[in-house]
């Protein structure tokens, strides 16, 4: 079947799931639904060692009976099971409290242009050519040196698929979309110290992935060079987030600056709209429709059309994140956000990786973090890091089992560079963070 | 069918015990070692309370069949949301790709285990009726408030799972179970000028939401686990920034057994084993812990979170000793990884659900009780930390480095508690934080049932348990 085709049949299933909802007294109601096939494919050892076939769908309603709210979901989508799900969401209704708040987001809110965004690649389902690609990206990071003694494999994922959303304003829009990763973890030893390191890399085209053999070698490279890994000293020190690491930075802040922390007063951004957080030359910019972006979307999980926004400009939070529900908790405009951010690029000082660890000068490298000691009602940061030890900008040795910690408020202020080599593999794009700083916690 | 859970996922999808005996010997008509056929049918709701109202509920209804077939170390695996015997055909077929045609094993003929029921077989979503769970959410808001009537945010959340599971495998495997769990959250954020701290606590288990409103201490269990949080709460008010550095550390009993989970636990499943992934590889038989530490998985315990009658394999869970005395004895295996290791299974084949593969998984995991009381232990340290309640933690199973994050802390000055300090990540290596338990209290507790165990991408409820514990050096990852 053709995959418009397939996208209008889940169209009318949530048409006909929107009207069940109207017909048992809803006022009003939306539904959303998905479905996605793929493969993940994984060798170890070079020889093939899982080959899953993955097939998940599933639909979820939410109804509104005056200002009573209920929701149910499903992943059996047989007639039967649906309008079950259509009446339990009913059912709940009936218990949940009236809440003011509660409702679809103004119909005006709504998308009504869907471009063609470049999501959707597809490519047959092939596991012998997905073997094949596993099996040659774990072999060139066992073959990569001598001291990568196993392997925890590589692994190649295809995944193809259709979203669809309708609400009882009249908006039921679909887009397909597809995405491909290929990863590799591998372990090194050297006399009593083992490590492990990965590397991966994932597109929205199956030719937009980086090469097997590079992706290996990198794990290989990323794994070796962690043998021999010390603690330091607890000392106050730069530190520099690689860029592999640095994203999860500007997740605590969209965590922090999301409508849901905000209204239950559980953020430590609570009332600094406009407020210098970043410096002055830090800029954040959402880019919603950007071509063939991992986190691109017209429209947000309540059918509100996303848009370009300056999330932080010259360093001033200039933009809170609001769903419907915490918009209206706030007395403000749903920004398109339910379900999260859209493609966030991270301003940059033009340095290189290498003239960051110059900049720098002397302090701690950060690879990895471990852990979830975040808090974001006090901007609290503790977690557990490794990487290197930099003097004088030059790599001296792995560092393991420390940790990194500071206040969110603090980390973001000093901010000194952000490196203009972008990871670009996730929803928020960086490069390598800077940060004047920190307590390591060591020795 | 000789049961409820048959019927439920066979019988009413027009299958049968032949159709099963048929879609396995379809498997192993390729050359395969092992095939089995996992169904399951769930129903999960939720409800929650903010600003005093009731916000949300929902209902979630799953009910699918995963297919999975072994050769040798090879797994090929399919799964459909739709049971039929035509999807079952469908998943078969996928499955059997891994190995080539030309099958040397004959399906065994399918045998009936008895085992014994950790649970009683009840569905806790039918088990209260709506206005009473509403109103058990209420309650503890209601009693929130009366504790502490300036709080500005309480957030309550009910959730309840009944979930009913078929395994019929090519070894003869065939069993089933109904698996209750129910869970109890209540977060709390006071103010206090510009301060602001949040406090949460939960409980929960494989029980009908009575459990919550049974008798603990005198009173309803909700009422402690609501002062849990309002204390959590309470003390991070006045928490100072905690010290940063390497210094002696007292876990509490209870919930700080996700030290074990992390710094041993992961560490001791048979596949990393297996693999020759795990800083235990090869361990076996050797010391890895301090003379006194004995650490167990146990599945069997009644009612608890992480507790299987049988787990996702058919096999019946047991008590498995990992470390005796401090010295290695077990690792925790599925099916695949015992037969590869040349040992038996020992009840951990765990899976999220049907659409995803089975693998070695904790239960509920702790220490057992030592000698010393708490008070002692506290005693014996000049300048540290006592670490009672915690946030979760990580493992990075190969170097064995693993961090746990402290919700509530204390300074430890000259043999007393003192002043309480801010969360701080803890960080050590397994194999060396393990050797340097010097104290172990007599005080063994399991956590209040709330443990999610990631693997893979998986979560699986499970429970973690120890007595208060002396690590004579963890590093803690304080700002001061």
């Amino acid at each position: 079947m053709q995959i418009d085709q397939q996208i209008a049949e889940i169209q009318n299933i949530v048409d006909d799931v929107l009207t069940m909802a109207k017909a048992k007294g809803a006022t009003e109601a939306e539904a959303s639904m998905s479905k996605v096939q793929g493969i993940a494919v994984s060798s170890r050892m070079k020889e093939v060692e899982n080959v899953e076939f993955t097939n998940d769908g599933g639909l979820g309603i939410s109804v509104y009976v005056g200002k009573h709210k209920g929701s149910a979901s499903t992943a059996d989508l047989s007639k039967a099971a649906l309008a079950l799900t259509v009446e339990k969401a009913i059912d709940i209704a009936r218990y949940t409290s009236e809440d003011p708040c509660t409702g679809l987001a103004d119909a005006a809110l709504m998308a009504t242009e869907f471009p063609d965004l470049e999501l959707y690649h597809p490519q047959e389902l092939d596991p012998e050519q997905a073997m094949k690609i596993a099996i040659e990206a774990e072999t060139a990071a066992l073959d990569y040196d001598e001291r990568i003694v196993n392997s925890d494999g590589a692994g190649y994922n295809a995944n193809q698929g259709i979203r669809v959303y309708g609400n009882t304003h009249g908006i039921n829009a679909g887009y397909p979309s597809s995405r491909y990763s290929l990863s590799c973890m591998t372990i090194a030893a050297k006399d009593d110290d083992m490590q492990r390191d990965y590397a991966y890399t994932v597109s929205r085209r199956p030719d937009g992935l980086k090469s097997a053999h590079s992706v290996g070698q990198e794990a290989a490279e990323n794994t070796v060079s962690r043998l021999g890994s010390r603690k330091i000293n607890t000392a106050n020190v730069p530190v520099l987030l690689d860029k592999d690491v640095a994203s999860s930075l500007f997740g605590h802040y969209v965590s922090a600056i999301s409508g849901g922390n905000l209204y239950r007063r559980s953020s430590f951004l609570l009332d600094k709209l406009g407020a210098q957080v970043f410096p002055g030359w830090l800029n954040i910019q959402e880019l919603p429709h950007l071509k063939g972006g991992l986190a691109s979307s017209s429209f947000d999980a309540e059918g509100v059309a996303t848009k370009d926004l300056h999330v932080v400009e010259n360093g001033k939070l200039s933009q809170y994140l609001y769903t419907t529900y915490s918009a209206r908790k706030m007395g403000q405009t749903p920004t398109g956000h339910a379900g999260g951010i859209h493609n966030w690029i991270i301003g940059d000082t033009g340095h290189t990786d290498k003239a960051l660890l110059e900049e720098m000068g002397t302090g701690l490298l950060v690879t990895e973090l471990m852990g979830q000691g975040v808090s974001v009602v006090t901007g609290d940061y503790s977690r557990g890091a490794a990487g290197y030890w930099v003097e004088n900008g030059v790599i001296q040795y792995p560092v393991h089992e420390v940790t990194i910690a500071g206040n969110l408020k603090d980390m973001f202020a000093n901010i000194r560079a952000i490196g203009k080599d972008r990871d670009v593999r996730g929803g928020v794009q960086t490069g390598s963070v800077l940060i004047d700083n920190m307590k390591i916690a060591g020795s | 069918m000789s049961n409820n859970v048959a019927s439920h996922l066979l019988t009413d999808s027009g299958l049968d015990i032949p159709a099963l005996e048929k879609a396995l010997g379809q498997i192993h008509s390729h050359d395969t070692d092992y095939a089995d056929l996992y169904f399951q049918s769930s129903q999960h709701e939720s409800w929650v309370l903010e600003d005093g109202i009731i916000k949300e509920g929902s209902y979630n209804i799953e009910r699918g069949v995963g297919v999975r077939a072994i050769s040798g170390e090879k797994t090929g695996f399919a799964y459909s949301d739709e049971i039929s015997e035509d999807a079952l055909k469908k998943a078969c077929n996928a499955a059997r790709t891994i190995a080539p045609a030309g099958g040397k094993i004959a399906v065994a003929g399918f045998g009936e285990q008895a085992y014994p029921q950790r649970y009683q077989p009840d569905n806790p979503l039918l088990g209260m009726e709506e206005a009473e769970k509403v109103a058990l959410l209420k309650a503890v808001d209601g009693y929130v408030r009366k504790q502490e009537p300036d709080i500005n945010q309480v957030v309550v959340s009910l959730t309840g799972v009944y979930e009913e599971v078929l395994v019929a495998a090519s070894d003869g495997t065939f069993a089933t179970d109904i698996r209750p769990l129910v869970r109890l959250n209540c977060s709390v954020l006071m103010e206090n000028g510009d301060r602001r701290e949040r406090g949460a606590s939960g409980a929960g288990g494989r029980h009908t939401y009575a459990f919550f409103q049974s008798d603990e201490n005198g009173r309803p269990a909700f009422e402690q686990l609501a002062d849990d949080a309002l204390h959590m709460a309470r003390v991070n008010m006045e928490a100072v920034a905690s010290p940063a550095g390497t210094m002696p550390v007292v876990l509490g009993s209870g919930w700080p057994g996700v030290l074990l989970h992390e710094a041993v636990g992961h560490g001791l499943e048979g596949d990393f084993n297996r693999k020759g992934a795990s800083t235990f590889s090869g361990k076996m038989g050797q010391r890895v812990a301090a003379k006194g530490v004995t650490i167990v998985d146990d599945g069997t315990l009644q009612d608890r979170r992480g507790s299987l009658s049988v787990d996702d394999e058919g096999t019946p869970t047991q008590r498995n000793v990992l470390i005796e005395d401090g010295i290695l004895t077990g690792y925790m295996q599925d099916k695949m990884n015992a037969r590869l290791m040349g040992v038996k299974p020992t009840g951990n084949g765990r899976r999220e659900s049907f659409a995803h593969l089975p693998m070695p998984r904790m239960t509920n995991t702790f220490m057992m009780a030592g000698q010393y009381d708490p008070q002692d232990i506290i005693k014996t340290i000049d300048k540290g930390i006592y670490a009672p309640n915690f946030a979760g933690g990580q493992v990075d199973i190969t170097s064995g480095k693993f961090v746990f994050s402290s919700a509530e802390a204390y300074l430890i000055e000259n043999g007393k508690i003192t002043a309480p300090v801010k969360g701080a990540t803890l960080i050590g290596n397994g194999p060396e934080v393990m050797q340097k338990v010097s104290m172990i209290g007599n005080d063994v507790a399991l956590d209040r049932g709330v443990g999610v165990c990631g693997k893979d991408g998986q979560s699986v409820p499970v429970g973690v348990g120890q007595p208060t514990l002396k690590v004579d050096e963890l590093t803690v990852g304080g700002t001061a």
